[in-house]
């Protein structure tokens, strides 16, 4: 029974946390990685850009609440999400033709695009902050629970509840369905395979009649999407601030590298090699052995390798190692 | 001076925009502009040195300035002596823990061949050493936590005057350099500007959290002046008899004794903030001035020719002989300290320090717009940025409002989008400086003053 209680215990504080998150940040890393492999820069404005497009979705939301529309117990902003991708990718692509392509047909170094990048990163963030304000949203409407921990309690007769949020579900679940698509896109269509092959090399692409033009479009399309579904399960699942946004690119950048940048499936897992650590590192255990150890040997200190204020530190110093003997990422990444 | 025209006119144009500043708002402002301007402008000369100089990118300039701000706080405050023998001594043990754990890895990476064996027997080293370091600071760190947590709760600092803390703060910013170069030079440019930029935000979460060291978001107040107080100056003849004679033509106005007195309190208030914030203009003013004329004379010298041959190809400057990794590592330490000195500076000027406001859009992302802006490459392009741009950074939420009211002077007042964007105000300095710095890499790309190399 103690057993039970430790592995429920850990399900309830380390695991689920941790899939959610891992999940939110794998689809910014993806978004990250598709950037790096076929334009060839930092993009310092990901996690604005994120920011972007949650509040078209929570603008939408708002909307449609207003009208009355809903779907039940699902969140209204699941409604609300195609919306914003939507307005994602035409301020995507416009920034593109404004302001990236310049550099790009001028083959510019990858160290000004980045510049560049802080340039957009800036603007967007005073469009963020100039429409919807710089404090907390939440947007989260419908059943908030699937299963909440007392009921599980009564349920089972366990000492540890288990709460699983429906905003956990749902992260988890558009996450497989998003990222399946994504690499059947890549594998097996013809699109997919010629960006592929852009990303790998340019000139050699280029000769086998691949139009630059429609690819870089594709590229912006998709981190548009996912930069979008991202930012939005991130926002239903915590809360939606323009600064939290800001600073999430940080462990994002770390997800895409750690798992080899220019690798999509490497940032995938990326992002959850970052999120599993920071709480697994930064997670009190003393509850937990006092379930599995014998009464004597009972823990007196929280038995917390970290404390969570250092968990962003924790992920920045797991990056710091993988570029110091792994620069290509955990998951051979483009080689450097 | 031909050459030099377009300097010189940029240098005016900056000096009457603050002087009209002064005119328009009041002297005060004007004045806490410049300081703040000449601090950008040492940040920008720190950044400039390694990007303008080098080609190196670093975006942990937060980093550095917080270490700066910390040894104004550890030089300045006095020691808390309660707390030094409450847990003075773990804290020391610990230290001495965390020399001997590096001087055993140095051992081991000097003595033993490169293999699988070292690496893993290092990294349990490490962590065991972490381990073991936690459980000896960890009572002595609750006995100085808990000595009288609301005013101090920290070790305190040495209780010297703060002006020393600027060379302190140097070498602090220049150790972490240090460390950080090692580690991370090697990396490709935007891999490094990602390392720098995470390693910066771990020194900040250190600082933050470590309230033994730094009282973290506690905040240390009320730090020691290099420049006398407001309170004092009001209350000294020689001060007052000052502004008596500077204003002798105001006060003449005056027949009536206790008007002529009031009127005189009002003005010895205002002049001694002035004259304060003058003591602080006349400190910085130096400093820039120093590091004006080193990283001058170093731009013109053999070692800055060297610097920019590896800079422009590092093969080349290579194949000729030249320690490349050194003298990178070399220029990312006196970068980063100079930023740290400007760091020192900001707390003194400030009198306080904040570990929560050091945040990476104002603190490595501004001063980077100050650089690319200003002219990289170029010490008077870097400093006019570090003018330009901060004085843009204070002034365009004034300039928003004044534009929001022009175009929207044909809706009513309580107009809900009029009102929303006057709300939003102070968010529009963000985009000018997205545009700025957009329209400045597209159409003049090497800044406002770009780079000129003479050769004589």
């Amino acid at each position: 029974m103690d057993i039970l209680n430790a592995l429920i215990l850990l399900l309830n504080y380390i695991f689920i946390p941790a899939l959610t998150y891992g999940s939110q940040l794998a689809l910014g890393a993806i978004f990250v990685t598709l950037i790096y492999g076929i334009l060839r820069f930092a993009n310092f404005a990901t996690g604005d850009m994120m920011a972007f497009g949650t509040m078209v979705t929570i603008l939408f939301t708002w909307y449609f609440q207003s009208l009355g529309i809903s779907l039940g117990v699902l969140p209204t902003a699941l409604l609300a999400i195609p919306f914003g991708i939507l307005f994602m990718i035409i301020y995507m692509l416009s920034i593109d033709k404004f302001v990236f392509k310049y550099y790009r047909v001028n083959k510019s170094p990858p160290v000004q695009l980045a510049m560049v990048s802080i340039g957009v990163m800036f603007v967007t963030q005073a469009v963020v902050r100039i429409i919807i304000g710089p404090s907390d949203q939440r947007f989260f409407d419908g059943e908030k629970f699937i299963i909440k921990a007392r009921e599980f309690k009564e349920m089972t007769g366990l000492n540890e509840g288990l709460a699983l949020k429906s905003t956990q579900v749902i992260t988890v679940l558009v996450t497989i369905v998003l990222v399946s698509l994504l690499f059947w896109f890549l594998n097996k269509t013809k699109t997919g395979k010629s960006m592929k092959a852009y990303s790998d090399n340019e000139d050699l692409a280029l000769l086998s009649g691949i139009d630059p033009k429609k690819i870089v479009m594709i590229t912006w399309i998709i981190a548009g999407i996912l930069a979008t579904i991202g930012g939005a399960l991130y926002g239903l699942d915590k809360s939606f601030k323009p600064f939290t946004y800001f600073n999430n690119m940080l462990p994002i950048f770390a997800a895409a590298i750690v798992g080899g940048i220019g690798n999509p499936f490497g940032a995938f897992l990326g992002g959850y090699v970052i999120a599993f650590s920071e709480i697994f590192l930064t997670y009190a255990y003393k509850k937990f052995f006092i379930y599995i150890l014998p009464e004597s040997m009972e823990p007196e200190s929280l038995v917390q390798l970290l404390s969570t204020d250092y968990k962003f530190a924790v992920s920045f110093s797991i990056l710091v190692i993988v570029l110091l003997y792994r620069p290509s990422g955990i998951f051979k990444g483009k080689v450097l | 001076m031909r050459k030099n025209l377009n300097v010189i006119a940029a240098y005016s144009i900056m000096m009457v925009l603050i002087i009209l500043v002064g005119v328009f708002q009041s002297w005060n402002i004007a004045l806490s502009i410049f300081n703040m301007c000449l601090i950008s402008a040492v940040m920008t000369m720190g950044a400039n040195i390694q990007w303008g100089y080098a080609g190196l990118i670093n975006f942990g300039i937060m980093g550095y300035t917080a270490l700066g701000g910390l040894a104004a706080v550890l030089i300045s405050v006095d020691p808390v002596q309660e707390a030094w023998s409450a847990g003075g001594f773990d804290i020391l043990m610990c230290l001495w823990l965390i020399i001997a754990l590096v001087l055993i890895i140095r051992f081991i990476l000097k003595n033993f061949q490169k293999s699988k064996v070292r690496t893993y027997s290092i990294a349990a080293l490490i962590i065991s050493g972490i381990i073991l370091i936690r459980f000896t600071a960890e009572p002595g760190i609750e006995a100085i936590e808990d000595i009288n947590p609301a005013k101090t709760g920290f070790l305190g600092g040495f209780g010297l005057p703060i002006i020393f803390s600027w060379i302190v703060g140097a070498f602090f910013a220049g150790g972490l350099a240090f460390i950080v170069g090692k580690v991370a030079l090697g990396l490709r440019a935007d891999y490094l500007a990602i390392a720098t930029l995470l390693i910066s935000e771990i020194v900040i979460a250190i600082i933050k959290h470590e309230d033994w060291l730094t009282r973290g978001v506690k905040n240390v107040i009320g730090l020691k002046r290099p420049a006398p107080y407001e309170v004092d100056l009001q209350s000294t003849d020689w001060f007052i008899t000052l502004v008596e004679k500077f204003n002798s033509g105001k006060l003449e106005v005056f027949s009536n004794l206790s008007d002529r007195q009031a009127a005189l309190n009002q003005l010895v208030i205002e002049g001694s903030s002035i004259f304060v914030k003058l003591c602080y203009s006349g400190l910085f003013l130096t400093v820039v001035i120093i590091l004006l004329i080193l990283t001058q004379k170093a731009l013109y010298s053999p070692w800055g020719r060297m610097m920019r041959a590896i800079r422009d190809n590092e093969e080349a400057a290579n194949a000729m002989g030249k320690n490349v990794v050194k003298q990178h590592l070399l220029i990312f330490i006196l970068g980063s300290a100079i930023v740290g000195i400007a760091g020192a500076m900001l707390v003194t000027q400030d009198g306080l320090f904040t570990p929560g406001s050091y945040r990476p859009m104002r603190y490595t992302f501004l001063i980077w717009v100050m650089v690319i802006v200003g002219g990289s490459g170029n010490n008077f392009g870097a400093i006019l940025g570090g003018f330009a741009v901060w004085f843009l950074w204070i002034e365009a939420a004034p300039i928003a409002l004044f534009l929001i009211n022009f175009f929207t002077a044909g809706m009513s007042e309580t107009h809900a989008l009029k009102l929303h964007l006057i709300e939003s105000v102070p968010y529009f300095r963000f985009l000018m400086m997205g545009l700025g710095l957009l329209l400045i890499m597209r159409y003049r790309p090497k800044g406002i003053l770009p780079e000129k190399i003479e050769i004589k």
